[in-house]
């Protein structure tokens, strides 16, 4: 409900500043929607991620960027359709989904009693959820920990490597162009 | 913002309470919710809070930019590690059972460096690339 709210609000306001303070309170209530939903530490990702660090970030982007938003040349009509089949698809593609908490869903049938079961014996950890992260899934932990460092790299590398190559001729360049 | 008194002391008072639970949530991750993606987060929240409060060149002084770019990379060196060790151990990469005395301990403490790798690395990134931004529009 306050997640479609703040969401058409994000659609309407053209003052960019106001668009990015909303978008941290989005996260905010998702975030409180995970914590009713007892995944707590998707919620401290979507909290300090979300609501905090990302917000910070786009502030910094917007303060070297315009405050408003540009009045937008073509008329929103495809993107609008395209928007529209693709949510319908999805709608649709829930119907089919098994209720929520369902023991006999297709996910809670395979693997998860095997982890529930076995973990306390083979790990000896409490939280299930971290022992198949850490052993059962480690490989695809090891992805994800790739993924973080290739993403802060390359990074690195668009945004300070562009600025060291800057340096030496300071007057003209990209630089000229952004004042 | 060396003005803001409020915002400077309640930071203040804040910051080493929200490293502390960063912490706890990277070595309580086997216990309670959390592990290395959060505490990660967190604690780069603590430090970003930190450099927004009493400016860059403060955070820069304590976090320099060389060892946080060293930690990102080391964060992943110590997971891919980790997996290494059991594999002269005679186990299978990143199976962690014959680390410790028992299969059970030996997961721990497979799990928890494990775990800490991820932190060190989501923090280190987290903190570069805020650096980066921020710096971008000052130092030129």
């Amino acid at each position: 409900m306050f997640l479609a709210v703040t969401g058409f609000a994000i659609l309407r306001l053209h003052s960019l500043f106001a668009v990015v303070m909303l978008s941290g309170v989005y996260s905010l209530i998702a975030a409180a929607m995970f914590v009713a939903l007892d995944a707590v530490d998707v919620a401290f990702t979507e909290a300090a991620v979300g609501a905090g660090i990302s917000t910070v970030l786009m502030v910094g982007a917007l303060s070297l960027t315009k405050q408003r938003e540009k009045i937008p040349v073509h008329t929103p009509l495809l993107p609008m359709v395209v928007v529209l089949v693709t949510g319908a698809a999805l709608i649709y593609g829930t119907f089919d989904m098994p209720n929520f908490g369902d023991p006999d869903a297709p996910a809670n049938r395979y693997l998860v009693d095997r982890y529930i079961q076995e973990s306390p014996k083979e790990i000896g950890i409490p939280n299930i959820v971290t022992s198949v992260l850490a052993s059962y899934r480690g490989f695809d932990t090891l992805g994800e920990v790739t993924v973080i460092f290739t993403a802060g790299v390359a990074v690195l590398m668009l945004i300070g490597g562009a600025r060291r190559r800057r340096r030496p001729d300071s007057r003209a360049g990209p630089e000229a162009t952004r004042e | 913002m060396k003005h803001h008194r409020v915002l400077r002391i309640a930071a203040k008072l804040l910051i080493p309470f929200i490293m502390l639970f960063g912490l706890y949530v990277q070595f309580h991750g086997d216990f309670g919710p959390g592990g290395g993606f959060q505490a990660g987060v967190i604690f780069a929240a603590a430090i970003i809070l930190y450099a927004l409060i009493f400016g860059l060149e403060n955070a820069r002084k304590v976090a320099p930019t060389r060892i946080v770019t060293m930690l990102i990379s080391a964060g992943v060196l110590l997971f891919a590690g980790v997996g290494v060790v059991p594999m002269f151990l005679g186990a299978n990469y990143l199976d962690y059972s014959p680390l410790g005395a028992t299969q059970q301990s030996g997961q721990h403490i497979g799990i928890l460096l494990v775990e800490f790798g991820v932190g060190i690395t989501v923090a280190a990134t987290m903190i570069a690339i805020f650096f980066q931004f921020a710096g971008r529009g000052r130092d030129e």
